[in-house]
Protein backbone atom coordinates (compact mmCIF):
# COMPACT_ATOMS: atom_id res chain seq x y z
CA UNK A 1 0.00 0.00 0.00
CA UNK A 2 1.46 3.67 -0.96
CA UNK A 3 2.09 5.90 1.92
CA UNK A 4 1.13 8.94 0.38
CA UNK A 5 0.49 9.43 -3.25
CA UNK A 6 0.75 12.81 -5.41
CA UNK A 7 -0.45 13.23 -8.85
CA UNK A 8 -0.56 15.72 -10.77
CA UNK A 9 -1.02 18.22 -7.72
CA UNK A 10 -1.46 21.78 -9.12
CA UNK A 11 -1.75 24.84 -6.46
CA UNK A 12 -2.33 28.14 -6.82
CA UNK A 13 -3.15 31.51 -4.37
CA UNK A 14 -4.59 34.70 -5.52
CA UNK A 15 -7.11 34.95 -8.18
CA UNK A 16 -7.40 36.02 -11.87
CA UNK A 17 -4.38 37.84 -12.69
CA UNK A 18 -2.91 37.90 -9.33
CA UNK A 19 -2.82 34.04 -9.74
CA UNK A 20 0.13 32.55 -8.75
CA UNK A 21 0.87 29.18 -9.45
CA UNK A 22 2.71 27.61 -6.70
CA UNK A 23 2.75 24.23 -7.72
CA UNK A 24 2.54 22.87 -11.30
CA UNK A 25 1.68 19.41 -11.84
CA UNK A 26 3.87 17.75 -9.20
CA UNK A 27 3.69 13.82 -8.46
CA UNK A 28 5.30 11.84 -6.12
CA UNK A 29 4.72 8.14 -4.49
CA UNK A 30 5.91 7.79 -0.97
CA UNK A 31 5.64 3.53 -0.03
CA UNK A 32 4.18 3.44 3.63
CA UNK A 33 7.28 3.00 5.68
CA UNK A 34 9.32 4.96 3.77
CA UNK A 35 11.06 8.36 3.79
CA UNK A 36 10.82 10.96 1.12
CA UNK A 37 12.35 14.60 0.67
CA UNK A 38 11.90 17.25 -1.34
CA UNK A 39 14.33 19.71 -2.05
CA UNK A 40 14.53 22.70 -3.42
CA UNK A 41 15.20 26.76 -2.66
CA UNK A 42 12.59 29.13 -0.60
CA UNK A 43 9.35 29.82 -3.65
CA UNK A 44 10.00 26.27 -5.48
CA UNK A 45 6.97 25.00 -3.42
CA UNK A 46 8.02 22.42 -1.27
CA UNK A 47 6.23 23.39 1.70
CA UNK A 48 3.13 24.57 -0.18
CA UNK A 49 2.90 20.92 -1.34
CA UNK A 50 3.00 20.10 2.42
CA UNK A 51 0.34 22.32 3.24
CA UNK A 52 -1.86 21.25 0.54
CA UNK A 53 -1.44 18.05 1.83
CA UNK A 54 -2.28 18.44 5.42
CA UNK A 55 -5.42 20.50 4.30
CA UNK A 56 -3.94 23.93 5.02
CA UNK A 57 -4.33 25.28 0.98
CA UNK A 58 -8.08 24.50 -0.11
CA UNK A 59 -7.07 25.83 -4.16
CA UNK A 60 -5.86 22.82 -5.24
CA UNK A 61 -6.34 20.54 -8.03
CA UNK A 62 -5.02 17.03 -9.38
CA UNK A 63 -4.66 13.70 -6.92
CA UNK A 64 -3.68 13.58 -3.33
CA UNK A 65 -3.86 9.91 -1.97
CA UNK A 66 -2.87 8.94 2.06
CA UNK A 67 -2.75 5.46 2.72
CA UNK A 68 -4.96 4.27 0.13
CA UNK A 69 -7.86 6.93 0.67
CA UNK A 70 -8.58 9.90 -1.67
CA UNK A 71 -8.21 13.10 -0.35
CA UNK A 72 -10.78 15.63 -0.45
CA UNK A 73 -11.48 19.08 0.20
CA UNK A 74 -12.23 18.69 3.57
CA UNK A 75 -10.60 15.82 6.12
CA UNK A 76 -11.94 13.98 8.69
CA UNK A 77 -11.02 13.14 12.17
CA UNK A 78 -9.26 9.56 10.35
CA UNK A 79 -6.91 11.83 8.58
CA UNK A 80 -5.56 13.67 10.98
CA UNK A 81 -4.91 10.98 13.13
CA UNK A 82 -2.94 9.60 11.15
CA UNK A 83 -1.29 12.48 9.21
CA UNK A 84 0.63 15.15 11.64
CA UNK A 85 3.23 17.96 10.84
CA UNK A 86 6.35 19.23 12.28
CA UNK A 87 6.86 22.58 11.78
CA UNK A 88 10.29 24.86 11.21
CA UNK A 89 10.66 26.95 13.74
CA UNK A 90 9.68 25.54 17.81
CA UNK A 91 9.87 28.93 18.66
CA UNK A 92 7.11 30.26 16.89
CA UNK A 93 5.28 26.51 16.82
CA UNK A 94 4.41 26.02 20.58
CA UNK A 95 1.88 28.87 22.56
CA UNK A 96 4.10 30.30 24.86
CA UNK A 97 1.77 30.64 27.31
CA UNK A 98 1.01 26.55 27.45
CA UNK A 99 3.14 24.64 29.53
CA UNK A 100 4.24 21.01 28.37
CA UNK A 101 1.33 19.29 29.86
CA UNK A 102 -1.40 21.65 28.59
CA UNK A 103 0.00 21.30 24.70
CA UNK A 104 0.14 17.56 24.58
CA UNK A 105 -2.85 17.00 26.78
CA UNK A 106 -5.13 19.37 24.59
CA UNK A 107 -3.85 17.27 21.53
CA UNK A 108 -4.88 14.05 23.41
CA UNK A 109 -7.73 15.19 24.33
CA UNK A 110 -9.09 16.64 21.08
CA UNK A 111 -7.98 13.10 19.77
CA UNK A 112 -10.06 11.46 22.20
CA UNK A 113 -7.81 9.65 24.32
CA UNK A 114 -9.02 8.81 28.38
CA UNK A 115 -5.17 7.88 29.50
CA UNK A 116 -4.09 11.58 29.18
CA UNK A 117 -1.97 11.07 32.36
CA UNK A 118 -0.35 7.86 31.56
CA UNK A 119 0.18 9.24 27.45
CA UNK A 120 2.48 12.06 28.41
CA UNK A 121 4.62 10.61 30.52
CA UNK A 122 4.81 7.99 27.68
CA UNK A 123 5.79 10.59 24.94
CA UNK A 124 7.98 12.58 26.96
CA UNK A 125 9.81 9.48 27.51
CA UNK A 126 9.33 9.25 23.43
CA UNK A 127 11.50 11.36 22.40
CA UNK A 128 14.07 11.83 25.18
CA UNK A 129 12.46 14.48 27.66
CA UNK A 130 12.37 13.87 31.70
CA UNK A 131 8.98 14.32 33.39
CA UNK A 132 10.80 16.97 35.02
CA UNK A 133 9.90 19.18 31.83
CA UNK A 134 6.40 18.09 32.03
CA UNK A 135 4.97 21.34 33.63
CA UNK A 136 8.13 23.56 31.42
CA UNK A 137 6.90 26.68 29.51
CA UNK A 138 8.42 26.68 26.36
CA UNK A 139 10.45 29.81 27.46
CA UNK A 140 12.07 27.54 29.58
CA UNK A 141 13.39 25.27 27.28
CA UNK A 142 16.25 25.64 24.75
CA UNK A 143 15.83 25.16 20.67
CA UNK A 144 16.26 21.43 20.86
CA UNK A 145 13.79 21.02 23.48
CA UNK A 146 11.10 22.29 21.81
CA UNK A 147 11.42 21.14 18.74
CA UNK A 148 11.52 17.44 20.70
CA UNK A 149 7.99 18.66 22.59
CA UNK A 150 6.68 19.82 19.05
CA UNK A 151 7.83 15.70 17.93
CA UNK A 152 5.93 14.93 21.04
CA UNK A 153 2.99 16.81 20.22
CA UNK A 154 2.97 15.71 16.30
CA UNK A 155 3.42 11.91 17.60
CA UNK A 156 0.43 11.97 20.22
CA UNK A 157 -2.12 11.12 18.10
CA UNK A 158 0.07 7.77 17.06
CA UNK A 159 0.10 8.94 13.31
CA UNK A 160 1.61 6.52 10.50
CA UNK A 161 2.32 9.91 8.53
CA UNK A 162 4.93 12.36 9.91
CA UNK A 163 5.23 15.89 7.33
CA UNK A 164 8.31 17.44 8.45
CA UNK A 165 8.90 20.97 7.12
CA UNK A 166 12.74 21.80 7.70
CA UNK A 167 12.28 20.34 11.09
CA UNK A 168 16.25 21.47 12.33
CA UNK A 169 17.06 24.27 9.82
CA UNK A 170 17.02 26.57 12.97
CA UNK A 171 18.57 24.34 15.19
CA UNK A 172 22.38 24.01 16.08
CA UNK A 173 24.36 21.11 14.44
CA UNK A 174 24.76 19.52 17.64
CA UNK A 175 21.29 19.51 18.61
CA UNK A 176 20.41 19.03 15.01
CA UNK A 177 22.55 15.76 14.92
CA UNK A 178 19.91 14.63 18.31
CA UNK A 179 16.92 15.73 16.39
CA UNK A 180 17.91 13.37 13.30
CA UNK A 181 18.62 10.90 15.59
CA UNK A 182 15.67 10.66 17.27
CA UNK A 183 13.44 11.03 13.97
CA UNK A 184 15.67 8.15 12.20
CA UNK A 185 14.84 5.97 15.61
CA UNK A 186 10.84 7.24 15.65
CA UNK A 187 10.77 5.88 11.45
CA UNK A 188 12.30 2.51 12.63
CA UNK A 189 10.07 1.64 15.84
CA UNK A 190 6.63 2.68 14.97
CA UNK A 191 7.03 2.16 10.65
CA UNK A 192 6.25 5.92 10.35
CA UNK A 193 6.01 7.23 6.74
CA UNK A 194 7.90 10.84 6.33
CA UNK A 195 7.77 13.42 3.77
CA UNK A 196 10.36 15.71 4.37
CA UNK A 197 10.85 19.49 3.48
CA UNK A 198 14.65 21.03 3.26
CA UNK A 199 17.31 22.95 1.85
CA UNK A 200 20.04 21.06 3.25
CA UNK A 201 20.98 18.17 1.35
CA UNK A 202 22.86 16.76 3.59
CA UNK A 203 20.44 16.40 6.21
CA UNK A 204 17.71 15.17 3.52
CA UNK A 205 20.37 12.24 2.27
CA UNK A 206 20.68 11.22 5.63
CA UNK A 207 17.06 10.99 6.57
CA UNK A 208 15.17 10.17 3.19
CA UNK A 209 16.07 7.02 0.68
CA UNK A 210 14.58 9.30 -2.07
CA UNK A 211 14.22 12.86 -2.73
CA UNK A 212 12.33 15.09 -5.29
CA UNK A 213 14.37 18.35 -6.49
CA UNK A 214 11.92 21.23 -7.45
CA UNK A 215 12.06 24.38 -9.10
CA UNK A 216 9.92 26.81 -9.67
CA UNK A 217 6.90 25.35 -8.66
CA UNK A 218 7.67 21.88 -10.80
CA UNK A 219 9.34 18.72 -9.94
CA UNK A 220 12.21 18.88 -12.05
CA UNK A 221 13.69 15.34 -10.68
CA UNK A 222 13.02 12.74 -8.75
CA UNK A 223 15.99 10.18 -7.51
CA UNK A 224 17.68 8.05 -4.77
CA UNK A 225 19.80 8.88 -2.33
CA UNK A 226 22.42 7.27 -3.84
CA UNK A 227 21.88 8.21 -6.89
CA UNK A 228 22.48 11.75 -5.40
CA UNK A 229 25.45 10.44 -3.42
CA UNK A 230 26.91 9.61 -6.76
CA UNK A 231 25.92 12.72 -8.79
CA UNK A 232 24.03 10.48 -11.03
CA UNK A 233 21.85 13.41 -11.93
CA UNK A 234 20.18 14.55 -15.32
CA UNK A 235 18.67 18.02 -14.88
CA UNK A 236 21.09 20.85 -14.68
CA UNK A 237 19.69 22.33 -11.73
CA UNK A 238 19.76 19.39 -9.00
CA UNK A 239 23.61 19.34 -10.04
CA UNK A 240 23.87 23.01 -9.49
CA UNK A 241 22.15 22.05 -5.84
CA UNK A 242 24.59 19.01 -5.63
CA UNK A 243 27.80 21.46 -6.52
CA UNK A 244 26.39 23.92 -3.98
CA UNK A 245 26.26 22.25 -0.54
CA UNK A 246 29.34 19.45 -1.46
CA UNK A 247 31.64 22.65 -2.67
CA UNK A 248 31.66 24.03 0.29
CA UNK A 249 32.51 20.80 2.45
CA UNK A 250 35.13 19.67 -0.46
CA UNK A 251 37.23 22.94 -0.53
CA UNK A 252 36.91 22.76 2.96
CA UNK A 253 38.50 19.21 3.02
CA UNK A 254 41.11 19.66 0.79
CA UNK A 255 42.33 23.45 1.44
CA UNK B 1 46.50 56.00 10.06
CA UNK B 2 50.24 56.42 10.19
CA UNK B 3 50.69 52.32 10.79
CA UNK B 4 52.63 50.17 8.25
CA UNK B 5 50.38 48.86 5.99
CA UNK B 6 51.36 44.98 7.76
CA UNK B 7 50.07 46.40 11.24
CA UNK B 8 46.61 44.85 12.19
CA UNK B 9 43.81 46.70 12.28
CA UNK B 10 41.90 45.56 15.19
CA UNK B 11 43.73 44.06 18.51
CA UNK B 12 41.25 42.96 21.00
CA UNK B 13 42.59 41.87 24.33
CA UNK B 14 40.67 39.93 27.15
CA UNK B 15 37.07 40.99 26.58
CA UNK B 16 34.65 40.45 28.69
CA UNK B 17 30.49 41.11 27.96
CA UNK B 18 28.61 40.77 31.29
CA UNK B 19 24.67 40.76 32.13
CA UNK B 20 23.42 40.74 35.21
CA UNK B 21 20.90 38.49 36.02
CA UNK B 22 18.63 37.33 39.01
CA UNK B 23 20.98 34.38 39.75
CA UNK B 24 23.91 36.43 39.58
CA UNK B 25 26.21 38.47 36.83
CA UNK B 26 26.06 36.03 33.40
CA UNK B 27 29.47 36.25 31.74
CA UNK B 28 28.50 35.82 27.87
CA UNK B 29 32.20 36.58 27.03
CA UNK B 30 34.85 35.64 29.24
CA UNK B 31 37.75 37.31 28.98
CA UNK B 32 38.78 36.35 24.96
CA UNK B 33 41.56 38.20 22.77
CA UNK B 34 42.37 38.70 19.31
CA UNK B 35 43.09 40.49 16.43
CA UNK B 36 42.41 41.22 13.25
CA UNK B 37 44.99 41.92 10.14
CA UNK B 38 43.42 42.71 6.16
CA UNK B 39 42.07 38.87 6.53
CA UNK B 40 38.81 37.04 6.91
CA UNK B 41 38.52 35.70 9.83
CA UNK B 42 35.52 33.64 10.86
CA UNK B 43 33.87 33.20 14.68
CA UNK B 44 32.10 30.16 14.72
CA UNK B 45 30.24 28.09 17.89
CA UNK B 46 26.79 27.24 18.86
CA UNK B 47 24.12 30.10 19.48
CA UNK B 48 24.78 31.06 23.18
CA UNK B 49 29.03 30.46 22.87
CA UNK B 50 29.55 34.32 22.64
CA UNK B 51 30.50 34.91 18.77
CA UNK B 52 27.59 37.68 18.44
CA UNK B 53 28.38 39.17 21.71
CA UNK B 54 31.53 39.35 20.78
CA UNK B 55 30.82 41.27 17.67
CA UNK B 56 28.46 43.58 19.20
CA UNK B 57 30.91 44.54 21.85
CA UNK B 58 33.71 45.32 19.73
CA UNK B 59 31.21 48.05 18.16
CA UNK B 60 29.66 49.12 21.62
CA UNK B 61 26.52 47.82 21.05
CA UNK B 62 25.96 46.06 23.77
CA UNK B 63 23.29 47.99 26.00
CA UNK B 64 23.23 48.84 29.37
CA UNK B 65 22.40 46.62 31.78
CA UNK B 66 24.87 44.26 29.34
CA UNK B 67 28.50 45.28 30.23
CA UNK B 68 31.24 45.49 28.19
CA UNK B 69 34.74 45.55 29.46
CA UNK B 70 38.27 44.67 27.57
CA UNK B 71 42.13 45.62 28.54
CA UNK B 72 41.64 46.99 24.84
CA UNK B 73 39.87 47.04 21.56
CA UNK B 74 42.30 49.20 19.62
CA UNK B 75 41.30 50.50 15.80
CA UNK B 76 43.95 51.56 13.96
CA UNK B 77 45.86 51.91 17.30
CA UNK B 78 43.03 54.07 18.66
CA UNK B 79 41.41 52.43 21.54
CA UNK B 80 37.47 52.40 21.35
CA UNK B 81 36.94 51.59 24.53
CA UNK B 82 38.27 55.11 25.61
CA UNK B 83 35.78 56.98 23.30
CA UNK B 84 32.79 58.53 24.02
CA UNK B 85 28.88 57.56 22.59
CA UNK B 86 29.39 60.63 20.14
CA UNK B 87 32.80 59.41 19.23
CA UNK B 88 31.73 55.76 18.43
CA UNK B 89 28.86 56.86 16.64
CA UNK B 90 31.76 58.59 13.93
CA UNK B 91 33.18 54.70 14.17
CA UNK B 92 30.17 53.26 13.50
CA UNK B 93 29.15 52.25 9.36
CA UNK B 94 31.84 54.73 8.92
CA UNK B 95 35.15 52.27 9.74
CA UNK B 96 33.44 49.83 11.31
CA UNK B 97 30.16 48.63 9.77
CA UNK B 98 28.19 44.97 10.58
CA UNK B 99 26.27 43.17 8.59
CA UNK B 100 22.90 41.25 10.29
CA UNK B 101 21.40 37.95 9.71
CA UNK B 102 18.06 38.80 8.37
CA UNK B 103 17.89 41.50 5.87
CA UNK B 104 13.92 41.97 6.66
CA UNK B 105 14.72 42.92 10.25
CA UNK B 106 17.60 45.26 9.25
CA UNK B 107 16.34 47.48 6.33
CA UNK B 108 13.68 50.24 7.43
CA UNK B 109 10.54 49.57 6.02
CA UNK B 110 9.01 52.39 5.17
CA UNK B 111 12.01 53.56 3.08
CA UNK B 112 12.90 53.38 -0.40
CA UNK B 113 15.88 51.43 -0.79
CA UNK B 114 17.88 54.11 -2.69
CA UNK B 115 16.77 56.49 0.15
CA UNK B 116 18.24 54.40 2.59
CA UNK B 117 21.66 53.86 1.01
CA UNK B 118 21.82 57.25 0.45
CA UNK B 119 21.29 58.42 3.51
CA UNK B 120 24.34 55.80 4.96
CA UNK B 121 26.30 57.52 2.70
CA UNK B 122 25.85 61.62 3.19
CA UNK B 123 25.35 60.66 6.89
CA UNK B 124 29.44 59.86 6.49
CA UNK B 125 30.21 62.06 3.35
CA UNK B 126 29.60 65.28 3.00
CA UNK B 127 27.96 65.66 -0.27
CA UNK B 128 24.72 66.53 -2.08
CA UNK B 129 21.82 64.44 -2.84
CA UNK B 130 22.18 64.22 -6.57
CA UNK B 131 26.09 62.89 -5.80
CA UNK B 132 25.10 60.42 -2.93
CA UNK B 133 22.24 59.15 -5.72
CA UNK B 134 25.02 58.46 -8.16
CA UNK B 135 27.23 56.99 -5.54
CA UNK B 136 24.29 54.78 -4.85
CA UNK B 137 23.63 53.59 -8.16
CA UNK B 138 27.27 52.13 -8.58
CA UNK B 139 26.77 50.37 -5.27
CA UNK B 140 24.16 48.95 -6.16
CA UNK B 141 25.73 47.49 -9.48
CA UNK B 142 29.29 46.53 -7.21
CA UNK B 143 27.03 44.16 -5.39
CA UNK B 144 25.29 42.40 -8.88
CA UNK B 145 22.09 43.68 -8.70
CA UNK B 146 21.23 43.89 -12.44
CA UNK B 147 19.00 46.82 -12.65
CA UNK B 148 19.78 49.61 -9.88
CA UNK B 149 17.25 52.45 -11.12
CA UNK B 150 14.59 50.45 -10.68
CA UNK B 151 15.97 48.60 -7.02
CA UNK B 152 16.59 52.30 -5.99
CA UNK B 153 12.97 52.88 -5.53
CA UNK B 154 11.77 49.88 -4.23
CA UNK B 155 10.45 49.18 -0.79
CA UNK B 156 12.08 46.51 1.19
CA UNK B 157 9.15 44.19 1.27
CA UNK B 158 9.33 44.34 -2.58
CA UNK B 159 12.56 42.80 -2.49
CA UNK B 160 13.96 38.55 -2.38
CA UNK B 161 15.72 37.89 0.98
CA UNK B 162 19.10 37.31 -1.65
CA UNK B 163 18.19 41.01 -2.51
CA UNK B 164 17.97 42.58 0.82
CA UNK B 165 20.85 41.21 1.85
CA UNK B 166 23.17 42.57 -0.90
CA UNK B 167 21.58 45.79 -0.62
CA UNK B 168 22.62 45.48 3.10
CA UNK B 169 26.14 44.72 1.67
CA UNK B 170 25.96 48.04 -0.60
CA UNK B 171 24.88 50.02 2.42
CA UNK B 172 27.45 48.89 5.15
CA UNK B 173 30.25 49.31 2.11
CA UNK B 174 28.95 52.58 0.83
CA UNK B 175 30.82 54.58 3.63
CA UNK B 176 34.14 52.73 2.67
CA UNK B 177 34.80 51.01 6.36
CA UNK B 178 37.90 49.41 7.45
CA UNK B 179 36.76 46.46 8.74
CA UNK B 180 33.33 44.20 8.37
CA UNK B 181 31.60 42.33 10.82
CA UNK B 182 28.87 39.92 9.51
CA UNK B 183 27.00 38.22 11.66
CA UNK B 184 25.28 35.14 10.07
CA UNK B 185 24.87 36.90 6.69
CA UNK B 186 23.54 34.44 4.64
CA UNK B 187 21.43 31.92 7.64
CA UNK B 188 18.71 33.43 6.66
CA UNK B 189 19.20 33.11 2.77
CA UNK B 190 19.00 29.49 0.34
CA UNK B 191 22.21 27.55 -0.78
CA UNK B 192 22.32 28.80 -4.30
CA UNK B 193 21.95 32.28 -3.35
CA UNK B 194 24.67 31.70 -0.35
CA UNK B 195 27.39 31.37 -2.01
CA UNK B 196 26.42 34.27 -4.27
CA UNK B 197 26.12 36.72 -1.57
CA UNK B 198 29.57 35.72 -0.23
CA UNK B 199 31.21 36.05 -3.19
CA UNK B 200 29.79 39.39 -3.36
CA UNK B 201 30.94 40.23 0.02
CA UNK B 202 34.43 38.07 -0.48
CA UNK B 203 34.91 40.77 -3.59
CA UNK B 204 34.19 44.09 -1.98
CA UNK B 205 36.38 43.02 1.24
CA UNK B 206 39.34 42.05 -0.69
CA UNK B 207 39.57 44.84 -3.44
CA UNK B 208 39.73 47.36 -0.62
CA UNK B 209 41.66 45.88 1.66
CA UNK B 210 39.52 45.23 4.29
CA UNK B 211 39.10 42.90 7.40
CA UNK B 212 35.85 40.63 7.76
CA UNK B 213 34.76 38.93 10.89
CA UNK B 214 32.33 36.26 9.59
CA UNK B 215 30.20 34.96 12.55
CA UNK B 216 28.89 31.97 12.15
CA UNK B 217 27.42 28.55 13.03
CA UNK B 218 28.15 26.31 9.88
CA UNK B 219 31.27 25.02 10.36
CA UNK B 220 31.57 24.11 6.31
CA UNK B 221 31.25 27.79 5.23
CA UNK B 222 33.51 29.16 7.48
CA UNK B 223 36.17 26.43 6.24
CA UNK B 224 35.57 27.36 3.06
CA UNK B 225 35.29 31.40 2.82
CA UNK B 226 37.55 32.02 6.15
CA UNK B 227 41.40 32.32 6.04
CA UNK B 228 41.30 32.15 9.93
CA UNK B 229 38.98 30.43 12.47
CA UNK B 230 38.39 30.85 16.42
CA UNK B 231 36.27 28.16 17.84
CA UNK B 232 34.05 29.93 20.58
CA UNK B 233 32.10 27.87 22.99
CA UNK B 234 30.90 29.19 26.67
CA UNK B 235 32.17 32.70 26.27
CA UNK B 236 35.75 31.39 25.67
CA UNK B 237 37.82 30.82 22.23
CA UNK B 238 38.54 27.28 22.66
CA UNK B 239 40.95 26.23 19.51
CA UNK B 240 42.22 28.70 16.74
CA UNK B 241 43.21 27.39 13.74
CA UNK B 242 43.52 27.83 9.77
CA UNK B 243 40.14 27.97 7.89
CA UNK B 244 41.27 25.13 5.16
CA UNK B 245 42.68 22.82 8.23
CA UNK B 246 39.46 23.47 10.52
CA UNK B 247 38.61 19.49 9.47
CA UNK B 248 42.15 18.70 11.15
CA UNK B 249 41.26 20.68 14.42
CA UNK B 250 41.93 18.87 17.48
CA UNK B 251 39.75 20.27 20.36
CA UNK B 252 37.31 17.58 21.42
CA UNK B 253 34.89 19.97 20.88
CA UNK B 254 35.51 21.13 17.77
CA UNK B 255 35.65 17.67 16.52
CA UNK B 256 32.50 17.19 18.35
CA UNK B 257 30.63 19.40 15.92
CA UNK B 258 32.36 18.72 12.75
CA UNK B 259 31.28 14.56 13.52
CA UNK B 260 27.58 15.84 13.86
CA UNK B 261 26.93 16.93 10.58
CA UNK B 262 25.61 14.94 8.29
CA UNK B 263 27.87 14.54 5.27
CA UNK B 264 26.47 13.87 1.63
CA UNK B 265 29.74 12.43 0.63
CA UNK B 266 29.73 10.18 3.58
CA UNK B 267 26.87 8.63 4.82
CA UNK B 268 26.66 7.07 8.41
CA UNK B 269 23.66 4.91 10.42
CA UNK B 270 23.88 7.23 13.37
CA UNK B 271 25.24 10.70 13.63
CA UNK B 272 27.27 11.39 16.62
CA UNK B 273 26.32 13.49 19.13
CA UNK B 274 28.20 16.19 21.37
CA UNK B 275 29.22 14.93 24.75
CA UNK B 276 30.13 18.19 26.51
CA UNK B 277 32.78 18.30 28.71
CA UNK B 278 32.40 20.56 32.11
CA UNK B 279 36.09 20.99 31.80
CA UNK B 280 35.62 22.83 28.72
CA UNK B 281 34.10 25.97 30.40
CA UNK B 282 36.84 26.03 32.38
CA UNK B 283 39.48 25.95 30.25
CA UNK B 284 41.91 28.76 29.31
CA UNK B 285 40.89 31.45 26.49
CA UNK B 286 43.14 30.43 23.69
CA UNK B 287 44.45 33.84 22.24
CA UNK B 288 43.49 34.67 18.16
CA UNK B 289 46.18 37.40 18.02
CA UNK B 290 48.50 37.13 15.35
Amino acid sequence: MSGILIDRLNVWFGEHERRVDAVKAASLLVPKGGSFGLVGESGSGKSTILRALSGLVPTWTGRMEVLGTPLGKKRDRRFYRAVQMVFQDPYASLHPRHSVDQVLGETLSLHGFRDIDARISRLLADVGLGPAFRFRYPHQLSGGQRQRVAIARALAPEPEILLLDEPTSALDVSVQAEILNLLSDLRRERNLTYLMVSHNLAVVGHICSDIAVMQLGEIVETLSVQQMRAQDTRHPYTRHLLESSLGAIKSGAQG
Amino acid sequence: MTQAPDANLLEVEDLWVKFPTRSGIFDAVRGISFSLGRERLGIVGESGSGKSMTGRAILRLIRPPGRVTAKRIDLEGQNLMDLSERQMRAVRGQRISMIMQDPKFSLNPVMRVGEQISEAYRLHADTSKAEARRKSLEMLEAVKIRDPELVFTLFPHEVSGGMGQRIMIAMMMIPDPKILIADEPTSALDVSVQMQVLEIMDNLVQDRGMGLIFISHDLNLVSAFCDRVLIMYAGRVVETCRADRLHEATHPYTRGLLNSLPRLDAPVDRLEVLKRDPQWRDEHSISGQT
